[in-house]
């Protein structure tokens, strides 16, 4: 048994999932290259897009790989607590939205 | 100011304690070495193609002190070129037909021959005349403020390193102001017209990583330059390349303080590329440091790994077709240059 449910080294085993799965994972792990091409958008804003929704799913994994990543694409720390921010504001602003239906439900019920 | 790695008589200037790290710990058994990198490509022994490049160190003194240094230079290094050494270096040149030399330092700048030298390169006809100037230099004191009128002159190749298109990363690196002495001259250099479309005059940059990280996409990262020092400077510049940090000198004693040593090798070696091994510098380059012994490269330079032949090793018995010959010596540090698009003095080489 683990002493921790999150081990860095398991970092680069992230292409062993194909080991129970290899169809599914040769899938995945071929659209996930792919998304991360320079397309509409390039390398380094998919980069930092990516670092936001790392923070926002809480994914230690994700977040050690792109902020690397985004500091080999020549990010700067700005740029990376920025989009922290963006994460922040999102999901702090998703909750903050819903006081709109907590309000809509407090009013019917109210005289 | 720090000072050098010598000066401060820290172990890893003794270069038998940096080949024994890069020899042991996880190359030990964890990871292939380079030479298991090279043998199933049928590679090892690594052999040269045709030298094009003459890179001469002319000394190992600079004004600067970087951190990442791979010479460890700095003020504290006496190491300098005798003009007899190079006077031996231009009949080489001559004689072989070299196309390109290249200067690179400390600051080469700060050897009391350097103008001469270059005078003598460009009266003999050399193609190219590759500078490697740290920039600061111009800035550093008045002797040196006409360097750009007379680099033009000569129709020298300028290449300067500029970690970063903004001041913390660069002065973290390269230290305090230096990004905006960086500045001041590049703004000399566009003057009298470097990095200017049409002048024919050359100014290159260099990035390298201002930590324990890879370099990423060249292309998009000299857009990024490009957009952001004309913004911010109205700066121009020709090409940016982009170079890994080696792990050897200064920056191994940063990888080695910071305990990123073992997680860069593994990312040098996952990052192996096979396709870089054909454009490695070592195959068209001759390095020769400041006392006319030859070498691979740079690199190979710091670590005392003279080009293997002895008859050959030093420029009074400079033999062409011998250095032709030659197996280039590897180690670990190599990985460096085979790293994803691969690394060199000019660059990604894929």
């Amino acid at each position: 048994m683990e002493k921790s449910y999150y081990n860095p080294k398991d970092l680069k085993k992230f292409g062993d999932i194909a080991e129970f799965e290899p169809k599914l994972a040769e899938k995945f792990f071929d659209w996930y290259g792919e998304v991360f091409k320079a397309g509409a958008l390039t390398e380094r804003e998919k980069s930092l897009i990516a670092l936001a929704v790392a923070h926002a799913v809480q994914c230690p994994y994700c977040i050690d790989a792109y902020t690397e990543d985004a500091m080999q694409k020549g990010c700067n720390e700005a740029m990376m607590m920025e989009a922290v921010h963006v994460s922040g504001a999102i999901r702090g602003g998703a909750s903050m939205v819903h006081g709109v239906q907590m309000m809509n439900k407090a009013k019917k019920l109210s005289m | 100011m720090i000072k050098s790695l010598k000066a401060r008589k820290n172990e890893l200037s003794e270069v038998e304690n940096q080949l024994r790290i890069l020899e042991g710990g996880i190359f030990q058994e964890e990871l292939p070495t380079f030479k298991q990198q090279l043998e199933p490509l049928e590679e090892f022994p690594l052999r040269p193609h045709k030298i094009e490049i003459f890179q001469i160190n002319v000394g190992y003194m600079c004004n600067q002190v970087c951190k990442h240094c791979h010479v460890d230079a700095g003020p504290d290094r006496k190491e300098i070129m005798s003009k007899a050494h190079l006077q031996r270096c231009l009949d080489i040149l001559k004689e072989n037909q070299i196309p390109t030399v290249d200067l690179t330092g400390g600051a080469p700048e700060m050897n009391p021959h350097f103008r001469w030298f270059v005078e003598e390169a460009s009266k003999i006809g050399v193609k190219e005349i590759i500078v490697r100037s740290n920039l600061t230099i111009i800035r550093a004191n008045k002797k040196y403020r006409d360097l750009p009128d007379f680099f033009k002159k000569h129709g020298v190749h300028v290449v300067s390193s500029l970690p970063y298109y903004q001041a913390g990363k660069t002065d973290a690196q390269r230290g305090e102001g230096v990004f905006a002495k960086s500045i001041q001259a590049l703004k000399q250099l566009n003057a009298v017209g470097y990095g200017k479309p049409g002048s024919g005059l050359v100014l290159d940059l260099v990035y390298n990583p201002t930590g324990a990280f890879l370099p990423g996409g060249q292309a998009q990262l000299e857009m990024e330059y490009k957009r952001n020092l004309k913004k911010d400077f109205d700066l121009d510049f020709n090409n940016l390349f982009t170079i890994t940090n080696l792990p050897i000198s200064r920056f191994l004693d940063y990888l080695l303080a910071s305990e990123n040593y073992e997680d860069y090798m593994e990312k040098l070696v996952d990052a192996f590329n096979p396709a870089a091994v054909e454009g490695v510098m070592c195959r068209n380059t001759i390095s020769v440091d400041w006392d006319g012994y030859m070498y691979d490269c740079d690199f190979n330079q710091m670590l005392d790994m003279k080009v293997n032949d002895e008859s050959t090793q030093h420029i009074n018995n400079f033999n062409l077709e011998k250095l032709e010959a030659r197996e280039i010596l590897v180690n670990q540090h190599c990985y460096g240059c085979t790293a994803g698009a691969g690394s060199s003095c000019q660059g990604t080489v894929t």
